[in-house]
């Protein structure tokens, strides 16, 4: 599954509307459930990813973005 | 006698502009009053009058002068210029040539936020159908403030605290002072060119009017208007309102409540992803319930249950098919029986019984059993037997004749 998180999110809300109506056959229902649960684990272990990066831009050179890591200060 | 001198026009003109422009007072003054007839001319240079209750004075600045006017003057406003009196030979009439100009009132920089602001207000830039919609979760967030504020540390704390996968690329720029609208334009245009950004976030901390003012600058608000990337503007405090606040795509009130509306709280999410979950689960319970509802509608139907009823109405038929044939054969035998009776009765007639119920009786010889027709045919003492209507006679022949009896 290639989704972003955005995509999968809105595909999901789509197919609890899609069910909600009932007015599709068995198989498809099942179907989309499957593709439902899929899409809920999909964005869950989106969220489990490692934690982000903050860096500095430091300027645009030749078109490669040079960056360095920028440290906050502990509170 | 002295001669009576006679000048010429020129040369009063010139007398006079040379008395005015001696007077130190007149070459460096303040004058405060209300423009009126305002022109702007096609060379640039802008000529109006100033007046106050009881007088007039011309006026005009030259382009040179005018270009650094962060506002537009106009009829009705009441200005403090700066500048000197001169004679413009040309028409002898003197004028005040304006080298700065000031709005009275709330002030320039009042007066030039209203104007920009009404001015982009018209182009449609702050029209809220052009406001981009925020990603729900964005990866990459761009920062653009000052990297040693204490609002660059309150951002990335706080984007970190409510989701900590987000990154975060923070794009230097300077915040105040007289570059910072140029460099805060040259992080916005860096910013558009660099893929992978989801969201930018354009502020900084608290601090005067003058401080914040970059963010009021003209091509700072184009630049937001311009970039690919949907804008969230945190500038100073709740109560700081700035250009860059109405351009932006969604205004926070502070640098922190940017952080804040950039990214779902991950606790929040979760909910929300476990929720749909759910309710996929009991849809889908909901579905299969009625889907067995139906098998057994389906089960319970009398087609089913009781096969035999469908049959129930032919055995009927059948049923009343038999009576019928039985009724039929019934009445058939019973015509036959009659007729049988009918002919039986005429059999009796014939039958050697009946003959014998007339009077008439059966003789045979015990000997031999034969039938005795001819008293010829038996001797006296031989036994017989006569056969009655009812019972017999067991008889010993006494004597034979041979006459019938009439």
């Amino acid at each position: 599954m290639k989704k972003t998180f955005e995509e999968a999110l809105l595909r999901l809300e789509e197919i609890i509307r899609k069910l909600d109506n009932g007015e599709l056959n068995l198989e498809e229902s099942l179907k989309l459930f499957e593709e439902g649960i899929a899409l809920a684990r999909h964005c869950n272990a989106k969220l489990d990813e490692a934690q982000g990066k903050v860096e500095i831009l430091l300027g645009i050179e030749d078109g490669i973005t040079k960056t360095q890591e920028f440290k906050i200060e502990e509170e | 006698m002295a001669m009576t001198k006679i000048y010429t026009v020129s040369q009063v003109t010139f007398f006079l502009k040379n008395l005015i422009e001696k007077e130190p007072e007149l070459q460096s003054l303040w004058i405060s009053g209300e423009i009126s007839n305002f022109t702007l001319h096609s060379s640039g240079h802008m000529y109006f009058t100033l007046k106050d209750q009881s007088s007039r004075l011309r006026c005009v600045m030259f382009r040179g002068e005018n270009k650094w006017l962060k506002f537009q003057p106009h009829d009705g406003l009441e200005v403090i210029v700066f500048g000197r009196i001169a004679i413009y030979p040309k028409n002898g009439e003197y004028q005040l040539y304006v080298e700065l100009m000031e709005a009275a009132g709330l002030g320039s920089l009042y007066l030039a936020f209203e104007q920009l602001k009404n001015r982009l207000a018209e182009e449609g830039l702050f029209d809220p159908a052009k406001k981009r919609p925020l990603p729900k979760l964005p990866r990459k967030i761009g920062v653009i403030t000052s990297p040693t504020g204490a609002a660059v540390q309150d951002i990335i704390r706080i984007l970190h605290r409510r989701h900590p996968r987000v990154d975060i690329l923070l794009i230097p720029a300077q915040v105040q002072g007289e570059t910072a609208p140029e460099s805060l334009i040259e992080a916005i245009n860096l910013a558009g060119r660099l893929t992978k950004l989801d969201l930018l976030i354009i502020g900084r901390g608290g601090g005067s009017a003058e401080e914040l003012w970059a963010f009021n600058n003209e091509g700072v608000a184009r630049a937001m208007a311009a970039c690919p990337i949907p804008t969230i503007s945190a500038v100073g405090h709740e109560s700081d309102f700035t250009i860059a606040d109405l351009v932006a795509d969604l205004r926070a009130p502070t640098p922190s409540g940017a952080a804040e509306l950039a990214v779902p709280e991950v606790k929040e999410i979760r909910k929300k992803i476990n929720m749909m979950m759910d309710n996929l689960k009991s849809s889908c319970l909901r579905l299969i319930e009625r889907k067995q509802a139906q098998i057994f509608r389906l089960k319970t139907h009398p087609a089913l249950t009781q096969p035999e009823r469908l049959l129930l109405s032919r055995r009927q038929q059948v049923d009343e098919a038999k009576e019928e044939l039985i009724r039929l054969i019934n009445r058939l035998f019973e015509e036959k029986r009659k007729t049988l009776l009918v002919e039986m009765g005429k059999l009796d007639a014939l039958s050697p019984l009946s003959t014998l119920a007339r009077g008439y009786s059966i003789c045979w010889k015990d000997k031999d059993g034969a039938f005795l027709r001819d008293a010829r045919e038996i001797n006296p003492g031989e036994k017989v037997t006569v056969v009655l209507n009812h019972g017999q006679l067991l008889c010993t022949v006494e004597e034979t004749r041979e006459e019938v009896i009439a």
